[in-house]
């Protein structure tokens, strides 16, 4: 369930140019969050008026604290990142989570951009024993978390669009090179729509079973206003889901890709 | 809350504990925000609006944000009355807090229908939503003109046992002829403003940002448009009237009840400080009580314009 916070900022560094990590200190957040839940996050203005939501990075337990990585877009995000220190006005944790099944003994994530922020949680969370990440950025200089990627996953492949870093190709193509030598037991995957309808098809093509984590701008977070809507299958039938109550994670034979 | 203030308003019979209602399409069926806010302490809600068969609503993106504001184009998804009636109505009848239907039609048997079935169930008062900029049949048709407004108003309160609220949209030139109107045919109530029709656009893509290109603008841009409307509502008509648009602190719900609202509803702020209710109604006990009034009837109406 999620609650209406007040928690203090431990630390806000810059990773790389417009994206950053904030450290925040909750014991609620830290004890409850599961992968893929996000953060409804109050940035303050009357230009940044509505909360923003961002995905929930990494979680320790040990410390009271959970990490989120944002991007900077407009001017939300860029009044987020310049928060140093003092006290942010949270509602969390939000949405439902990336389903973990311990008889997935291979798994595989796939992210895009900065949608490759919350698989790292859930490779954490994750008790499988193998477990590969793979990655696409635009270029190399967008590349971050890639340590923190390697200390939890067995294997990281990392792509960029201009092939300054890694391989030149699309995330997609590694991970039809990585169905070819090992078949996942699942697929994660979060990032933008084109890329994350890509990897669904990929998917289903190869009856792999596949979550998806949707994106949608908000109102509320929590259910109440139904704009965060996103098309699914209902029975026969389709309607709107809404992502922040419904989701963010939905199965990707859930959604309506059209 | 001290013993000694009533905060309570009595709006066309039915006695709400205090003026602070939500404002429909901004609180679901009120479900989602009693994790955060016990329901008992708000004086109403008012739903989603409802209409008599489920509707899916319009594609995404649904929303943009505006300085100080934002469009939506939800487009009224909601699961049909009946639905409401059996599965999310139970739920809010635990709460002391009032419940207000607020329906919208393609047309006005529609509207009938719904009032008619309304009538069996425990809602205590209906909002009947003339004034939806998001839908294209209907609706916001019939509430642009006195004429429109007095034909629905007198039909749909025939099939009425709930007192009739009639909601008014800001999309039009005179609203005190559109308030008269309103009056004439019957209605309960009046409840203004609905939101105004808008667009934002993506300059990148040189497109409008919201799928269904135009959209409601609510939220503390609109306050000063809001104030104005349900002042001139409140000065032609004797029934009461519920003021709001972008109300986000207990002064701006003060203003609301000093140019003439017998309570205000919430919209937007809700989502940007889901306590914000509570805070309001707190705000306007304290306010009674430092210009030393004992009830919300001594401020209710009280501004006069300068001469
Ligand atoms: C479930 C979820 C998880 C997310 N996780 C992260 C994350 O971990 N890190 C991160 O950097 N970003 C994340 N985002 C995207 C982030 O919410 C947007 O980049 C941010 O809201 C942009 O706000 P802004 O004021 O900087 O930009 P502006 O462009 O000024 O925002 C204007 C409006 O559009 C909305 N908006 C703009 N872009 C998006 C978008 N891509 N998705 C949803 N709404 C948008 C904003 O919320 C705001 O209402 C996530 C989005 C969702 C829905
Ligand atoms: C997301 C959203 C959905 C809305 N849906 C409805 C609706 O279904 N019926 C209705 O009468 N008004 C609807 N409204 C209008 C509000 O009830 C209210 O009139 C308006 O938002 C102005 O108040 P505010 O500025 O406090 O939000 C909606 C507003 C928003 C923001
Ligand atoms: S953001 Fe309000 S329903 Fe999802």
């Amino acid at each position: 369930m999620g609650k209406l916070l007040n928690e203090q900022i431990v630390s806000t560094q810059m990773l790389c140019k417009d994206v950053f990590i904030m450290t925040i200190r909750s014991e609620y957040v830290a004890s409850t969050a599961k992968p893929g839940q996000f953060v409804n996050i109050r940035c303050g203005g009357l230009d940044a008026m509505l909360r923003r939501p961002i995905s929930i990075c990494d979680v320790n337990k040990a410390q009271n604290t959970f990490d989120i990585v944002i991007q900077v877009k407009g001017s939300g995000t860029q009044k987020l990142c310049s928060m140093c220190q003092g006290a942010v006005d949270i509602m969390a944790p939000l949405g439902n989570s990336f389903m973990l099944d311990d008889k997935h003994k291979n798994i595989c994530v796939v992210g895009g951009g900065i949608g490759t922020f919350p698989l790292l949680y859930l490779l954490k969370a994750s008790q499988s024993t193998n477990k590969t990440a793979l990655l696409g950025f635009r270029s190399g200089e967008a590349v971050v978390l890639e340590d923190k990627f390697r200390a939890t996953a067995n294997t990281v492949e990392i792509a960029t669009d201009d092939g300054s870093y890694g391989k030149k190709a699309f995330v997609t193509e590694l991970l039809e090179e990585t169905i070819q030598s090992q078949k996942p037991d699942i697929i994660y995957t979060c990032g933008p729509a084109i890329m994350m309808r890509k990897v669904a098809a990929i998917a289903q093509k190869n009856g792999i079973s596949c979550q998806v984590s949707m994106e949608q701008r908000m109102g509320c977070g929590i259910g109440a206003c139904l704009v965060c809507a996103c098309k699914t299958q209902k029975g026969d039938d389709w309607g709107f889901s809404h992502v922040c109550k419904d989701g963010p994670v939905y199965w990707s034979t859930e959604v309506c890709w059209d | 809350m001290s013993d000694n203030i009533d905060l309570s308003t009595n709006i066309a019979g039915v006695q709400f504990d205090n003026p602070v209602i939500m404002a429909s399409g901004t609180y679901g069926f009120g479900k989602e925000y009693s994790e955060y806010v016990d329901l008992n302490q708000i004086g109403g809600i008012s739903v989603k609006g409802l209409t008599l068969k489920e509707r899916k609503g319009n594609k995404p993106p649904r929303i943009a944000e505006t300085p100080a504001g934002i469009l939506n184009s939800v487009g009224l998804q909601n699961p049909g009355v009946e639905v409401f009636i059996k599965e999310d109505l139970p739920f809010l009848k635990k709460y002391k807090t009032k419940i207000i239907a607020n329906i919208a039609g393609n047309t006005i048997e529609e509207y009938c229908e719904m009032a008619e079935i309304l009538g069996d169930s425990q809602v205590d008062a209906i909002e009947m939503n003339v004034s939806c900029p998001n839908v294209k049949a209907g609706c916001l048709a019939f509430g642009t003109s006195p004429k429109g407004i007095e034909e629905i108003t007198s039909a749909v309160k025939k099939y009425c046992k709930q007192p009739l609220i009639v909601k008014l949209t800001p999309n039009v030139s005179d609203i005190k002829s559109i308030a008269m109107a309103a009056e004439g045919a019957g209605a309960d109530c009046i409840s203004l403003i609905n939101t105004i029709l808008g667009l934002a656009i993506d300059i990148n893509k040189k497109k409008p940002i919201l799928a269904n290109n135009f959209g409601g603008l609510s939220g503390p841009a609109v306050k000063p448009i809001a104030l104005r409307m349900v002042y001139e509502a409140a000065h032609s008509v004797k029934i009461p009237v519920i003021g709001m648009g972008g109300i986000s602190s207990w002064e701006d719900a003060v203003e609301f009840i000093l140019v003439g609202a017998s309570a205000v509803m919430v919209g937007t702020a809700n989502f940007v400080n889901p306590t914000i209710p509570i805070e309001i109604v707190n705000g306007i006990e304290k306010y009674l009580e430092h210009h030393g009034h004992t009830g919300l009837d001594e401020i209710i109406g009280k501004m006069d314009l300068n001469d």
